[in-house]
């Protein structure tokens, strides 16, 4: 029988079957192609490494960025909160300890971990990648196994560059069809994870496969693999095609010459065979999607924003009627307002679910000759020092300063407020970030999760709109006047 | 790590799905370099809440913690763990766990056991009657107990045993250090290394 994606990658990377069969089988012994680190999950790791007097194996498959703790602002200048002055410092020294490769504050490589691997060319097909970050799931868009560890996970790898692992299920999430203009990555994956729930993916790798994800740029795909463990999934992935190799050729780590054809080669064998089966088949219909945001405080509490907000006792579940009412209550809302009357204090665009190149090119064409509400405050955060120069070039940082929003330098940001980019007590934004946790982008603040394009349609207009909602309004302009 | 065999304790219910680990431990408690100390930092904001069930006696004092279902969904923090240990829990009981929640307890040594939902109603409606009542958790038999309620859990063989063996995983692993060795002589020359560092 054939092999998903996922157990073609899984099976080249055994170092060691387990032993013992099925309920009795111990973990396999995976070996770990790449090892991204950051400032936060890190330290106690190589403290543990200094405390057993060991290694870190492989520093050539290790590389480190810092990104949650970094400020946006005044990158010059010494970080003004002491403790996050000192984890960044703790990183790198133990970087040079270890001698381990780090792209510091203020380096052309710089920025959120998930950006930068793929934009160096360490992300490839066919790999394994882990990071002590949840989101590491985003480097599945390349056809890799990419999971999320923790502290003592990354510790482990660092001194075996392995991971005991227990084979996980697959679910194969088809999205067929066409998107329609105004609807991306972002809604896709809204509305898989509004479909499935928060624990809907628990204990599978999820491979995103079907007409409309084969249509997506890397980027796009990257929106969708990020958010893979919002749904529950450790991992989520996306078969390598010619979208996959036109992305990579040329990267400072891509393969060059005769490595570039026997990888090519191999990653050409990295897709689910016909007569293979998943244990799961879900499927969603691209053709009459539309765009999405959550009302909640999780990311499965979301509708299309057409709709209003679901009164809770129309959820049968009885913890999801109580979830429903108290996300309410956090978010302020009353449960039959229309999502566009909604208005926000906020927009974010940024996180390492959307800050590529792409993301901010998208959310540019929204706002470009339009003016941003007065009362919104809108912060534009790169997710790294590459695409910032990048969007700088283009004049993207122009046409964000120019409509109003604050042109910020790469990092995590106001995703989760670990800088000083937090949301006061009550304040509402509508975020391209992954998660609308309570609190999560500052006590008391409520987040919204959108795609860019949304994202900047609600600058525009202050309240959650869509782009074709400012069409409609051009429109009645133009119609009045024509009248008159 | 210390082994777990059995542990009984004060339990604490906590009717709550989606209990995510930003609300475990804020991402503002993460800035410390330290794996320990992080008591003050547990449910944080929900703790600055008066009614909220750990500013409760006797239910302050618990080590059982009784959840809803998706318990520790959301990001790869082990500090969410660090910090229910420091408070003093010593299990977790919900109907689901987050992956990387489950995977990071099991290296810590903090039992997340596995309890169907309506074990977990009837074990919520003994704690909220008899608060104060515990719980015992019993790892060899797979079983919990409160009150009159005797439920069995799951949980995966391999971490059951290093729980109760408490075993340290890098330390396992090590034992096959040449079989590692011998992968690493087949991998393919295309695979990237980060060093010697290539930039734009």
């Amino acid at each position: 029988m054939g092999k998903t994606l996922a157990e073609k990658v899984w099976d080249a990377h055994v170092v060691r079957k387990g032993d013992g069969e099925g309920a009795n089988a111990q973990p396999d012994l995976l070996f770990i192609d790449l090892h991204l680190v950051h400032e936060v999950t890190s330290p106690q790791a190589f403290e543990g490494l200094r405390l057993a007097g060991r290694q870190l194996r492989r520093p050539d498959l290790t590389i480190a960025t810092e990104d949650h703790n970094t400020p946006t602002l005044d990158i010059d200048k010494p970080i003004a909160d002491l403790t996050s002055r000192t984890q960044i410092q703790t990183l790198r020294n133990n970087c040079k300890e270890f001698g381990v490769r780090l792209h510091s504050l203020g380096d052309a490589e710089q920025g959120i971990v998930h950006v930068v691997g793929p934009q160096l060319g360490l992300t490839q097909p066919g790999m394994t990648v882990v990071c002590g970050d949840s989101h590491t799931s985003t480097h599945g868009a390349f056809g890799a196994l990419a999971m999320g560890i923790g502290t003592s996970e990354v510790e482990h790898v660092m001194a075996t560059q392995t991971l005991s692992l227990k084979p996980f299920k697959t679910m194969a999430i088809n999205v067929e069809g066409t998107l329609r203009p105004g609807v991306s990555a972002k809604d896709i994956i809204l509305a898989v994870i509004a479909k499935i729930g928060t624990g809907g993916g628990q204990g599978y790798v999820l491979e995103y496969r079907g007409s409309a994800i084969r249509a997506l740029s890397m980027e796009a795909r990257m929106t969708i693999c990020n958010m893979s463990i919002e749904a529950g999934a450790r991992a989520g992935m996306v078969a390598p095609d010619e979208t996959t190799y036109a992305f990579m050729l040329g990267r400072p780590h891509a393969p060059q010459g005769a490595d570039w054809d026997a990888a090519v080669e191999y990653w050409n064998t990295l897709h689910t065979d016909d007569d293979a089966t998943f244990d799961v088949e879900v499927d969603l219909d691209a053709d009459t999607l539309e765009p999405f945001v959550t009302w909640g405080t999780n990311p499965g509490q979301g509708i299309s924003l057409n709709e209003t907000v679901p009164f809770p006792e129309d959820f049968a579940d009885e913890n999801a009627k109580l979830a429903a009412e108290r996300a309410l209550q956090y978010m302020g809302l009353e449960a039959g307002t229309p999502m566009k009357d909604i208005r926000v204090d906020t927009v974010f665009l940024g996180s390492c679910t959307n800050s590529r190149i792409e993301d901010l090119r998208a959310a540019a064409d929204v706002i470009r000759g339009r003016e941003k509400d007065p009362k919104v405050r809108m912060l534009v955060v790169p997710g790294s020092a590459r695409v910032r120069l990048e969007a700088e070039a283009e004049g993207l940082d122009k046409v964000f300063k120019e409509f109003g929003a604050e042109w910020r330098f790469a990092g995590c940001s106001m995703c989760l407020g670990m800088n000083p980019d937090q949301l006061e007590p009550g304040e509402r934004c509508a975020s391209t970030s992954n998660r609308n946790f309570e609190g999560r982008q500052g006590k008391g603040g409520r987040t919204h999760l959108v795609s860019p394009v949304v994202a900047a349609a609600t600058a525009v207009r202050g309240t959650l709109s869509s782009p074709s909602d400012l069409e409609s309004a051009t429109a009645t302009t133009t119609l009045t006047g024509t009248a008159v | 790590m210390e082994k777990f065999i059995t542990h009984t304790g004060i339990g604490v219910p906590l009717r709550q799905s989606n209990v995510d680990t930003d609300q475990i431990i804020p991402a503002v408690y993460l800035k410390r370099i330290t794996r320990t100390g992080f008591e003050d930092a547990l449910f944080a904001a929900w703790r600055k809440d008066a009614s909220f069930i750990l500013n409760q006696e006797p239910f302050n004092a618990g080590s059982v913690l009784v959840a809803g279902p998706d318990f520790g969904t959301g990001s790869s923090r082990e500090h969410a763990v660090w910090a229910l240990k420091d408070y003093g829990f010593k299990a977790v009981l919900s109907s689901r766990f987050a992956d990387i929640f489950r995977g990071n307890s099991g290296k810590q040594g903090l039992l997340a056991a596995e309890v169907a939902q309506d074990d977990i109603e009837l074990i919520w409606k003994v704690l909220e009657n008899a608060p104060g009542t515990e719980v015992k958790v019993d790892l060899v038999s797979k079983t919990v107990e409160c009150g009159n309620v005797v439920a069995p859990f799951e949980i995966d063989d391999y971490t059951r045993w290093r729980l109760l063996e408490g075993l340290d995983d890098i330390g396992l692993t090590l034992q096959h250090e040449e079989d590692i060795t011998a992968y690493e002589a087949t991998r393919p020359s295309f695979k990237p290394r980060t060093l010697p560092a290539r930039t734009q």
